[in-house]
Order: C-alpha cells, then structure tokens, then sequence
C-alpha cells in the first residue's frame, strides 16, 4: 500500500515537473527572453590586488591612513560611516592625541542637547563617539541627493560580492556617456537625466556623480602621488577596513589555530593507528 | 545491548563504585560510547560522520550562549548588536564567524552521514527507528538554521523570513491566517525576530534530546557496517573505546582543519553579501538565494511553473505555487517511508548492482544540479535543468527504489564481517 | 610464530600499563599465546613510545580545548565601546554652595557636593584618629577646591545610593550621607561614621579643567 502510494506520488510530481519543462521550453521558444543593457553591458570589477589580500596579508596603514583622509575629505560629505568609532583609528596608527584632534576636528559635530535649554544641539567629536553622519536621517540625505540614498559605507566592501574590487572600479568606472553600441541595441536604456553611466553598478544608472574627478583632488600628507587610481585604491582598503577590522587578528589566530590542530592530526592518527596495529580491518 | 560479549563496566575504586550503585550514569556511557559497547570492525570513515555531527551541535550550542550574551532581538537594534560583536566584544568576531561557518559545518556532515545511510542501507530492518528518529533531526535542524539566519535582520534576513512563511500563504483557505499568526503580523517584524530568538534558542536542546533517542535506538541493533552483513560473533567487532575513539579523535583533527581555514581565512565565503546590508522591507534584493544547504529544496519550489488541473477546461486544481511547497516539503517528508519503499534485503550498496548505479549515476547527479540550480536567476536553462532533476529526486525514491529492489539480484555476500576484512570464516567461539 | 610473538608482545604490554584502559581491549583475538609470558624486555621501549603518543594526543586535545576556553570566557568582560566611556566632563558652576548633584559615571553614581563653610569646619573638627577609616578633608578634596567633595554615590557596604545629595533628602545623623539600605551615617566629607559601611565613600579620579569643568575618570 505504501509502495502504491508513493508510485501515484511520485508520478505525479514526476510528471509535474516534465510536463511544466515542456511548458517551459515551449515558452522560451516561442517568447524568448529578451537580452536586456545590464546583462550585455554590466562588468565584473576589475582585478586589482591589495596588502591585506591572502591568508598572509596584513594591512598597509600608510594606505589606510591615505583612505580616510579620502573619506574625511570626499565621500564623507554624503556617506556615513555609522559603525566605526573614531576611537578605531588607532588601529590605523594614529597615537591618543591624533585621533583626539581628528574627532575634534571632523567636519560634521555630533547631535546633543543643549544642556541650559534642551534644545537640540551639535557639540565638537571625543574619540568615544561613532563617526557623525552628515545627514540626521534618511529624508535629509534623499532631500540633499535627488531623492537617491547614499549607503552606509561602514560594510560596503563585505556587502557587495568582490567588495574592495568592486569600490576600487565603480570610482575610475564611470565613463563619458553611454557607450554607442548600447544605445544602438536598447535604444530604451538611456541613462535618464541626473543618473550617471558606470559599468560596474549592478544597473548601470547609479545616481552618484563621479566623486573623484581629477587628479591631486585631494593631497596627501605623506607625499604619495594622488593619482584617480591611488585615491580609489586607497579607500578601497580603507573600507576594507571598516568593514573588517579584525581582519589581522583573525589569520594570525588562523594559523596558529591551524598549526596547533595538525599537530593535533598527526598526533591522533599515530594514536589511532598504533591502537588498530593488531587488527585487521 | 545484546551482545553477550560485551566487556562489563566494572568500577575500580570505592568512589566509582558507591556512584555506580546509586546512579549508574557511568556505566551508561560507557555501554554507550565507552568500551562496552561492540561495534563493527570493519567501519570505513564514512562511520566518523556521526560523532562529528555531534561536536558540529556542540560548536554551536557553546558558541551560540556566548552570541546570545551580546545579541538583541530588536528590529532596530538586532544588526547593530552583530556588528558590536564583530567589532567590540573581546574576541565577539571569532565567536560570530565559528558560530555562522559552524552552522554551514553541520550540514556538511550531517549531509554525509545521510547519505551514507543512504548508500549502506542504514535506514532498514532493523534501524528504521534510527532513521526516523534522524529524519526528525534534520526537519528540526533545518527550522533552527532558517531561524538563525533571521536573526541578524540583514536583507536576506529579512527576505528569506518573507519567503519562508510566504509558503504557508499558498495552503488554500487557511494558508494567510497561518502565516500571520506565524509572523505576528503581515509582515516579518518585531514579533517574528522575537519569537524566531526564542524558539532558534530552544530548538537545538529539542535536537539533542532527539540525538540521545536517536543513540538510544542505535545501540538496540548496534551500529550497521560497510558489508551490511550482521554481526555474527564476538571476532567481527571491537570495543568502542579505544579503537573507534582513537578513529574519531583523527576525523575529529581533520574535520577542525577544515572548519578553522574556513573560518578564519575566508569566513564569508559560504555567506551572501545582501546580509551586510541591514534590513529594509521596502527593497528586495536583486537576487533571493537561501543559505547553500537550502538550495536543492529551494531549487525544487521552484521547478514546479504549471497548474495541475482538468484539460481545456481550464479549471485549476492545485497551483503551482502550492504544488512546489507541497514538493518541497514532500522531499523530505518521503525520506521517512524510506525504509518501506526500498524492500531488498540487502543493505549495503556494495552488493546491489543496479541501486549503485542509480545512487552514483542519478541521486547523486541530480542533487549536485539542485544545489547548483537552487542559487540561480530564473533563466530558462536553469528552469529546465532543475525540472529534470527534481524529477529524477521524486522518480528515484518514489518509483525507481521499489522497481528495484524487485528486480534486483544482489552480489553474494560475505558470510561474516571477519571473512568479509580477513579472508577467513568467523569461528563461532564454542570454547 | 615468529608474527604472533611480535604482535601479541607489542599489543600486551599496554593493556598492562593502561590500567584503565585495559578492560576493554581483553581478549577478542589472541588467547593462548597472549598468555605467555613473552611480554620481553626489548618490547618497553615500543611501549613507552605507544603509551607517551596516546599521553600526548590527550594532553594536546586538552589544551586545545583550554585554549578554545579563553575566548569564550574573555567575550563576558567590558568590551571596547564599554571601556572608551571611561571619562565624563561636568560643568559645575550652577552648583550652589550647599547643593549637591547626581551624575552618572561608568553607569553609576557619583556625587559632586559644593560644601558651605560650615561643613568644611565640622568635617575638619573631626578627631582623625578615631575614624574607621582614617582620611582628613584635604587628602578627599584637591588644593584649593576643599569646597567640592566629589565622591562616589556608592554604599562601600553592599553598593546601594546613599541619600543626601538631592534636596530634601536625609542626610543622616552626621550632615552628610545616609544610606536607607542598611543605616550608613556618611560625614560632610563623605566619610563613613556609623553603621555597617567599612570604608569612605569611594573618590574617583578627578581634575578640574577650569574653575567650572571638572573631568572625572
């Protein structure tokens, strides 16, 4: 009886499924799926490789130090960093004293009370304090942005798949317009106005204006050359980073958890084989 | 425990022995997974399996406690509590990371020890109960995981919860109520992050209470072996302590390595980017892929794309939404009639010509482009592909195994486990 | 014979050493050779070798799980944002002679008392030597400020607040603190007199920064 059962069952399901592919190929003959501008058009970010890559890699500081003075000076104006504490950046080199003067001296105040009247207030940053955001909420930043919502930039590099390749490209990915064979193919798929064409967006259309523009924008304090590739280089492996900033404590953990469990390994395998040295299996 | 040759616990001091009058707890474990009880010795490293599924439980139990020390079940505070983890809680990113790549860790060797059940002919006469009992652990850890996996109100947090229970709302009549009253609302929110806490807590000691009847079960008939063949004597098996605590110690080492080089050098892999993305229930992403252990099951709700119902009447019977939930859910529901529909008295895979072929050739084959169709776009060519493999899933245990298990004529078997390893015939003590 | 003398040699002696685990590896195979007394003597060194690998892959899975231990018991103390918090500024020019205020350090209390000239005068008529724990006014308060007594807002019996600093509150039998839970009388300089508290009022680590900024921690 059981036997019976389940043979309806599974000829019912089996035949389900085959007669929904002959639907399904039917209908892809007759309606094929149309190519469409991101699927021809979209590129997978660049290669481009960084200190911190690999199961040896460790941070560059120097770089990071580089990257923050690019998100302290360029995307720090519509992108927040809600996760990290200024209190963080002595992991970046910084002594006390910087990273007290660079809390004092970011651009944007943190959010209080007015002590005498309860009014709300701004006061100046203490290292305890998490990055300040330059909007107070979300209907500010999309009144400020062209109704677009600047993402929070702390895990940028872990929510995006290829992270800090894909930051680095989507910077020097933008290009002069459209490609003319795009607009050849879908002549429907033109960037609409206050939107801008980049490649490596999962859409092609992303709202944010190229935010590096030339050369030298910004200056650095140890000399490197600020080139457009160095600065999206840079802030690529600073919010590497943010996104990870455990990363140096978790592979020097990895290893010696590794090295300690092979010895583990040898030492159970000769235990298991001496153990099993007079039988026959 | 029914083999008379088994060694007895005997207690070696006065302390053990005052201990073992009173509460003999002692002697339980070692009849159980001491030097008492007789196992098989012919067991392969598919048999290490089940001890590691084990420890995976307890990886997860132990780190679990200490995540829910920092984690908050609130819907604006859950992802920031996560990230305190990650970036505040003296070493929170070590017990985070062991505690997400342990969950993918489980399912790997769960995943093993299921079909190395399935291959040696484990579930039948006389372990049905085991496996049921098994089933039962797999339906429950698999509610754990999804639950779980809510809990960081990340987008795929978020979307997954609306999907799951969006399955329940394809049950006709009842199907919409039922999913609210599983929210607690109409959408995933504050009561269902809280209840998802509180009952991803509870579950696992659910799963343990269940793996002690599972073991329980298991030493009725004692443990199966790669022949299939009984034990027939007191030569065809070892004490289970040391030969195969020393074997597990070993599987044990190398399932750590595995597990270590994941977690600590690439802990995202088996992860989706979206979860970094805190939840937002007015923007779905591009792309819904469960975790990968969900993926044949997803894959196979989504194979089923046509009404079932009378032709040219145009009258629908079952749809197809709620055809594929019912397939999903029968995929693994038709594993507890298993031991039923696979009638051969043969056990092992070893001595069955044309069910290996099938196991090796078709099983196996079909649950790879599962897997692999599951975390798909729905490009036709993935449709297609699934929908002939979700079609050999149901064809293979519903009507293949029985057909089978008919006409099959088995390899002979060894007499016995002993002749089976050493050539020799076992010889009955009758010293 | 010459196999079986050597396998039954080398997989006899442990079962002697081990003790405990020799129970379980009687006889399953070998039986009447085993008997014989040919455990010999060049065998020891095969078994300490055996014997010290299994010592050694039982110690190592120990430690290991010691090891794993830390982390998982070290997570439980302050962590980082925990301990950035470890300082507050207060403004205490608004503070009236007479008045005290509550604020909250470390998530817990503390008082800042500007005392009157009066209070200054009790607590320093006090004979030193017969407090419980001895402290005089100065060594509670910085040069110059004997008028702020900053204190802890903590019982240094079992932890409650003590009442006093808010208006209106009783300030027990010596002008100072009292704490309801248990009957502590705390003096105008904090320090403790009767009752079952064992030490003064705890003095956190303090500094004024100007002459109304005081930073404490």
């Amino acid at each position: 009886m059981v036997r019976l059962i389940a043979f309806l069952v599974g000829v019912f399901f089996s035949g389900m499924l085959l007669i929904g592919l002959v639907d399904t190929v039917v209908g892809a003959i007759k309606e094929p799926a149309l190519p469409t501008a991101e699927h021809e058009f979209h590129k997978t970010p660049k290669a481009v490789s960084f200190a911190h890559d690999g199961p040896l890699g460790k941070f560059d500081t120097a770089q990071l130090q580089r990257g923050l003075k690019i998100y302290a000076e360029v995307c720090s104006a519509c992108h927040s960093l809600k996760l990290v504490s200024f209190r963080d950046f002595a992991a970046l080199g910084y002594d006390e004293d910087q990273v007290k003067a660079i809390a004092k001296g970011w651009k944007t105040e943190v959010p209080s009370l007015n002590p005498e009247t309860g009014e709300p207030a701004t006061r100046p940053a203490i290292p305890a304090d998490k990055i300040p955001s330059p909007f107070a909420n979300e209907v500010a930043a999309r009144a400020a942005n062209n109704n677009a919502l600047p993402p929070d930039l702390s895990l940028i590099t872990k929510a995006r798949a290829n992270g800090p390749a894909y930051v680095y490209s989507l910077l020097i990915g933008y290009e002069n317009g459209q490609p003319a064979e795009l607009l050849k193919k879908f002549p429907d798929a033109k960037t609409p106005d206050g939107l801008h064409y980049n490649p490596y967006f999962a859409n092609l259309n992303i709202a944010m204006a190229a935010p590096l523009t030339a050369d030298d924008q910004v200056t650095y304090d140890d000399g490197t050359k600020a080139t457009k590739q160095q600065m999206a280089k840079d802030v690529a492996a600073f919010l590497t980073w943010t996104a990870e900033p455990k990363l140096e404590n978790r592979k020097s953990a990895g290893w010696a958890a590794l090295g300690f469990l092979i010895i583990f390994t040898v030492l159970a395998w000769m235990s298991y084989k001496s153990i099993w040295a007079d039988k026959k299996h | 425990m029914s083999f008379p040759w088994a060694n007895e616990y005997k207690p070696q001091s006065a302390v053990t022995k005052w201990v073992d009058e009173r509460l003999p707890l002692p002697r339980l474990v070692y009849n159980a997974i001491g030097a008492g009880y007789p196992v098989p010795r012919n067991l392969n490293y598919f048999w290490n399996f089940g001890v590691l599924a084990g420890v995976a439980l307890v990886i997860q139990i132990v780190t679990g406690i200490v995540l829910a020390m920092h984690y908050y079940a609130s819907v604006e505070g859950a992802f920031n509590s996560v990230e305190h983890i990650m970036r505040d809680v003296n070493a929170g990113w070590f017990v985070r990371y062991a505690h997400m790549n342990g969950a993918s860790f489980f399912f790997i060797v769960v995943y093993i020890h299921i079909f190395r059940g399935l291959f040696y002919g484990s579930y039948k006469a006389p372990r049905e109960m085991i496996w049921l009992l098994g089933v039962v652990i797999f339906l429950l850890m698999m509610a754990t995981a999804f639950m779980g996996y809510v809990l960081p109100w990340g987008q795929m947090s978020f979307w997954g919860a609306q999907v799951i229970t969006g399955f329940f709302s394809a049950i006709p009549l009842v199907g919409e109520p039922l999913r609210q009253l599983l929210l607690g609302g109409f959408a995933p929110d504050q009561a269902a992050l809280n209840r998802f806490f509180s009952l991803h807590y509870l579950l696992p000691f659910v799963i343990a209470g269940v793996i002690i009847l599972h073991i329980w079960a298991l030493h009725i008939p004692g443990s199966s072996n790669p022949t299939g063949v009984s034990i027939k004597g007191e030569q065809d098996t070892v004490p289970f302590h040391p030969y195969y605590t020393a074997k597990d110690g070993f599987g044990l080492g190398v399932f750590l390595i595995a597990f270590v080089a994941i977690t600590f050098f690439t802990p995202n892999l088996l992860g989706h980017p979206d979860n970094y993305i805190p939840a937002n229930p007015l923007s779905t992403p591009a792309h819904i892929v469960p975790e990968w252990y969900f993926l044949p099951f997803y894959a196979i709700l989504k194979a089923f794309t046509v009404n079932f119902g009378i032709p040219f009447t145009g009258i629908v019977l079952i749809e197809a939404k709620l055809m594929g939930v019912l397939a999903m859910f029968g995929s693994i529901l038709l594993l507890f009639f298993l031991p039923w529909l696979d009638t051969s008295p043969v056990r092992s895979g070893h001595y069955r010509p044309l069910f290996r072929k099938f196991f090796w050739y078709g099983l196996i084959p079909s649950l790879v482009v599962l897997t692999y169709c599951g975390a798909q776009p729905p490009y036709t060519q993935w449709v297609v592909l699934s929908q002939v493999a979700a079609a050999y899933y149901f064809a293979h245990f519903l009507i293949i195994l029985p057909i089978v298990s008919r006409i099959e004529r088995p390899l002979p078997l060894p007499n016995s486990i002993t002749e089976a390893v050493t050539g020799k015939p076992l010889q009955t003590a009758t010293a | 014979m010459a196999t079986v003398k050597k396998t039954t040699g080398t997989s006899k002696a442990p079962r002697k050493k081990a003790s405990e685990a020799s129970a379980e590896l009687t006889e399953t195979t070998s039986n009447a050779s085993a008997q014989d007394s040919e455990t010999s003597h060049s065998e020891g060194e095969g078994v300490r070798r055996r014997d010290f690998i299994h010592i050694a892959t039982v110690s190592f899975a120990g430690v290991g799980a010691a090891a794993v231990a830390i982390p998982l018991v070290s997570q439980m103390s302050a962590s980082a944002d925990v301990l950035a918090m470890a300082s507050i500024e207060v403004d205490v020019s608004a503070i009236q002679s007479g008045q005290a205020i509550k604020t909250s350090w470390r998530k817990q209390p503390v008082f800042i008392r500007n005392l009157t000239a009066p209070e200054i005068a009790e607590a320093n008529k006090v004979n030193i030597g017969s407090l419980r724990e001895p402290q005089t006014l100065a060594e509670r308060t910085q040069p110059g400020k004997e008028n702020w007594l900053i204190t802890m807002g903590v019982c240094t019996h079992l932890g409650c607040v003590p009442l006093g600093a808010a208006a209106g509150e009783v300030k027990g039998e010596y002008g100072g603190y009292f704490c309801p839970c248990h009957g502590s009388h705390y003096d105008t300089a904090g320090r403790i007199r009767k009752g079952p508290a064992p030490l003064n009022l705890k003095v956190p680590e303090y500094a004024f920064l100007s002459d109304t900024v005081v930073k404490i921690g």
